[in-house]
């Protein structure tokens, strides 16, 4: 009878093991994550630990030492141009492993391999836009340029031989939260991140949108509300330029207001898309007007804020080139940055190079699609979707002479696509070599150099700004860009014959440039290129606020310090209110309000126009703001189907200076015929309501309401930054909204030992264990800079050297 | 006395076979030491229990010390929803302990089959 409590004691013993050993029972395999010599423990990084090691890897040619600084960013010294991008993928991966395979997989629709079934409807949704099929076309040409090739092949040889280091215990926290392991890296993984940035910054599109409002409106209205050119626009290429004819003339197909402009409804849903607010600063002032004689370049990207940070911070030196500044983990080069020659840095292009076309398929077998009067073959992709803990899901995806059929009787992402079958054309898909522009761009020594590099860069199309030593400043709206007819591709078309496609590129001769021009400075900052002098069709919307207002400063500084250009960037000036706010006043007979409106009146009366952290009229005028918009538009569009356009703040704006009897004043709704006077008050008496709680609630001050935080990938809030105190906002020069924002500042002084400043919002260190994982996120929120280190090899005894990592073969 | 030198063997084994092999070796050196050093099977569960929450406990405490508590701060917050490293420590340590306690029940009882 002993050998009864000997089993139920052994069987206590296994369950328990493997209930501690897995996800079965708990959300995390716990024996294994607790234990002290294998689990988390382990990722708690001793706050005095010694970063320094001598390292032997047998792939290197020659020496390489790398100097941590006191920030831990690393300063490279390489022997052997391709060892640098060895040593490169070695630290992005020592410090950034789990953020770039969770990268990668969303950029390859592998997602709910890592995090189960609730990526799924992300992974298919990617799978469908091609995200692998456009990646394996940019690998090709990748790897077919000796340059990016051997440059892609070291920084992959330098991952995988820092994953070959790992250990249970060395894993990343994330990883063993997770349960999984890591995966080799491979140059097709390099190519999936630069599509996911071109998915980031070259994916949006109001497409659906669009054709549903231009199905729901009149076309007067219609233009009233997505209107071609806002008035306030100030292009980066200043208007008055004049360019030459152009080489090509799309041409609009014949049947293009019976069949496009005036045809089409689709009724859909709203499902997640890049953030339109994916903008950014660039400028270069040159010499004549700075205090010192040389160029200034700053550039702020603003993407979503994460931790850990997209950027990475380093210096990368060869024989051949000594480059500094924000480096993409997942890719080689410096992203944005400065050499010893030069500075460079840049904006979102933001022009529509997605575009839909409507597929009429032969049957339900989706083998044969109409196309130029003829059945011609589809083919096929069948993309295998593996989700954690559940059997795969195999989805096949018909291609088309558009591209991939992305919606379809199998999925709709959302939308309720009524049947019909969507094809994409993407810019993306296309081949190019994206990445030599960052290499070349390392090694520019000046304008001649600077020009050879940008032409690389097809997609996602940049407004690169440039400025040298030589003191030349020059941007180019770089890209390669469909030549457009007007008005091509801001709705869903026709998909049954080829006069509805592309029709070419805009020949790179033709992409607008400015170089060293009389005003100065060169500026960018998401809003349109160019004037409408310019021959081919550029699209709706862009965002004008920005660039308007930095425009206006940069024209009035004179003697411009590096410490001018922080309070630039870091502006929170709000121009819309400077325009909208005294028109919005002058409706409202103060005699008419109670003493709750009185008094947040005379708030908004006093209130600087600034978004500062403190600011209480900042709040009281975006609360108005937004009521004003509401009561403007909601009546017209709550019939409207969905996912609707909703025009940008721009168009409300103008049209309340300009005309006070725009016409969505009135209210449909009421037999009264209301004016801007009515929707003035109404709204601001709505807003004081709301003011009026936000102040019981203690979130009156701007920064309490706005509540910017920094997220972690895996959106966990105890390895996120909550709550931070800080100004700017949405069209202000510093655009830090909620969760997006400036995600790295850049000053570059170009004076004979170059001067630069820079913060991003994170830390060298991916791992939450460490003290340097968000440790610059204060400077960050204070508006403040560091100063960024252009080390030399004399400086090896410098005290701001904190570690050493010295690498051979 | 016999106790105290199963604690501690169960603790010395415990960490040196955990440089090498995963963490359930702990049940596995339980077993061991209770199968070896033979006590009433109450006082063996209390030993490889003793053995492993001390160790646990004791091996977090010092690394998460060295780390400010930096790591734990987050992670409590994480798992238990209160910011509360101790809890954490104290939590590493019962699971050690539960693991190497059963582990070393199981051991004592294994014994008692072969004798009389």
């Amino acid at each position: 009878m002993r050998i009864i409590p000997l089993l139920l004691s052994a069987a206590c013993t296994i369950v328990l093991i493997i209930i501690l050993n897995t996800k079965l029972v708990a959300p995390a395999p716990l024996g294994a994550l607790l234990s002290p010599q294998h689990g988390l423990w382990q990722n708690a990084e001793p706050a005095d630990k010694n970063f320094s090691a001598d390292l032997k890897f047998p792939q290197l040619k020659g020496k390489v030492s790398v100097y941590f600084d006191e920030k831990l960013i690393p300063h490279v010294f390489a022997a052997q141009e391709n060892d640098v991008y060895f040593v490169q993928g070695y630290l992005h991966a020592k410090f950034r492993l789990f953020q770039m395979e969770l990268q990668t997989n969303v950029a390859a629709g592998r997602a709910a391999e890592m995090v189960g079934d609730v990526a799924l409807k992300h992974d298919r949704e990617f799978r469908r836009l091609g995200m692998v099929y456009a990646a394996e076309t940019a690998l090709k040409e990748m790897e077919q340029n000796d340059t990016t090739k051997s440059s892609c092949d070291a920084y992959t040889a330098g991952v995988n031989a820092y994953i070959n280091t790992l250990t249970e215990s060395t894993l990343p926290v994330e990883y063993k939260l997770l349960g999984i392991k890591p995966e080799k890296w491979s140059n097709l993984k390099i190519a999936l991140f630069l599509k996911l940035m071109s998915n980031d910054l070259a994916g949006h599109d109001d497409d659906f949108e669009m054709t549903n409002a231009k199905q729901f409106f009149s076309k007067t209205d219609f233009d009233l509300l997505y209107p071609l050119v806002q008035d306030s626009l100030d292009p980066i290429i200043p208007k008055g330029t004049i360019y030459a004819a152009p080489a090509m003339k799309p041409v609009a197909p014949k049947n293009v207001d019976s069949m496009y402009l005036n045809k089409g409804f689709v009724a859909a849903e709203e499902f997640v898309k890049p953030n339109p607010a994916n903008g950014s600063n660039n400028w270069a002032v040159s010499g004549s007007k700075t205090k010192s004689g040389a160029p200034i370049l700053c550039n702020d990207p603003h993407l979503g804020l994460n931790l850990p940070s997209i950027w990475y911070e380093m210096q990368l030196s060869t024989p051949n080139f000594n480059a500094y500044g924000a480096t993409f983990p997942g890719s080689p080069s410096v992203i944005i940055g400065f050499n010893d020659s030069c500075a460079f840095g840049v904006t979102n292009g933001g022009r529509d190079v997605r575009d839909y076309y409507e597929i009429k398929f032969k049957d339900e077998s989706r083998k044969q699609y109409w196309f130029n009067n003829a059945w011609k073959q589809t083919t096929f992709r069948v993309e295998e979707i593996k989700i954690a803990g559940k059997l795969s899901m195999l989805d096949t995806v018909a291609y088309t002479v558009f591209g991939p059929v992305m919606y379809d009787k199998n999925f709709n992402g959302g939308r309720q696509t009524n049947n019909k079958n969507y094809a994409v054309r993407w810019k993306a898909h296309d081949k190019s070599n994206d990445l030599l522009m960052f290499n070349l761009m390392n090694h520019a020594k000046n304008y001649t150099d600077y020009v050879t590099a940008v032409e690389n860069l097809k997609v996602p199309g940049q407004n690169v700004a440039f400025a040298s030593k030589a003191g030349d400043i020059a941007m180019r709206t770089q890209g390669e860009w469909p030549a457009k007819w007007k008005g091509q591709g801001d709705f869903i078309m026709p998909g049954i014959d080829s006069s509805y496609m592309w029709q070419g590129m805009i020949p790179q001769n033709e992409i607008p440039f400015q170089y060293n021009p009389e005003r100065g400075f060169v500026s960018s900052a998401n809003q349109k290129p160019t004037d409408s002098t310019y021959a081919y069709y550029l699209g709706r919307e862009y965002p004008v606020a920005r660039g308007l207002l930095i425009n206006k400063r940069l024209t009035a500084m004179q003697q411009i310090t590096p410490q001018d250009m922080m309070a630039l960037q870091t502006d929170n000036y709000n121009i819309y209110a400077e325009e909208l706010l005294p028109v919005l006043m002058k409706q409202i007979n103060v005699g008419m309000l109670n003493a709750d409106e009185t008094k947040y009146f005379s708030i908004l009366k006093s209130w600087n126009l600034r978004n500062d952290a403190a600011s209480i009229g900042a709040t009281v005028y975006n609360e108005w703001y937004k009521k004003f918009k509401t009561d403007v538009y909601d009546d017209e569009f709550a019939k409207a189907p969905q996912p609707i356009q909703i025009p940008f703040e721009s168009t409300l704006i103008e049209a309340t200076i300009r005309d006070s009897s725009y016409k969505f004043f009135d209210d449909i709704n009421t037999t009264k015929k209301e004016t801007l006077t009515d929707d003035a008050l109404k709204s601001f008496k709505e807003a004081v309501l709301i003011v009026k709680n936000l102040e019981t609630t203690g979130k009156l001050e701007w920064w309490k309401n706005k509540d910017t935080r920094i997220n972690h990938l895996l959106k966990q809030p105890a390895f996120s930054r909550m709550h931070l105190n800080m100004g700017g906002g949405r069209n202000m020069i510093n655009a830090t909204t909620e969760d997006h924002g400036p995600s790295w500042r850049m000053i570059v002084s170009l004076t004979a030992k170059t001067e630069a400043y820079g913060v991003y919002p994170g830390g060298q260190n991916g791992n939450p264990g460490s003290l340097y994982y968000d440790n610059f996120v204060d400077k960050w929120a204070e508006g403040k800079y560091y100063s960024l280190w252009m080390m030399t090899k004399e400086e090896v005894k410098d005290n701001r050297v904190k570690w050493i990592m010295n690498f051979s073969n | 006395m016999k106790f105290l030198i199963s604690v501690l063997l169960t603790a010395l084994l415990s960490f040196a076979a955990c440089l090498f092999l995963p963490w359930w070796v702990i049940a596995v050196t339980g077993f061991i030491v209770a199968f070896a050093i033979p006590q009433k099977a109450g006082i063996a569960f209390l030993a490889g229990f003793a053995a492993l929450f001390f160790l646990w406990a004791g091996l977090s405490f010092w690394i998460s010390a060295a780390n400010n508590h930096l790591l734990a701060h987050k992670i409590s917050l994480l798992f238990i929803k209160a910011d509360n490293p101790i809890l954490l420590i104290a939590i590493t340590g019962l699971i050690g302990g539960l693991v190497a306690g059963f582990g070393g029940l199981t051991g004592r009882l294994t014994r008692k089959l072969f004798t009389r």
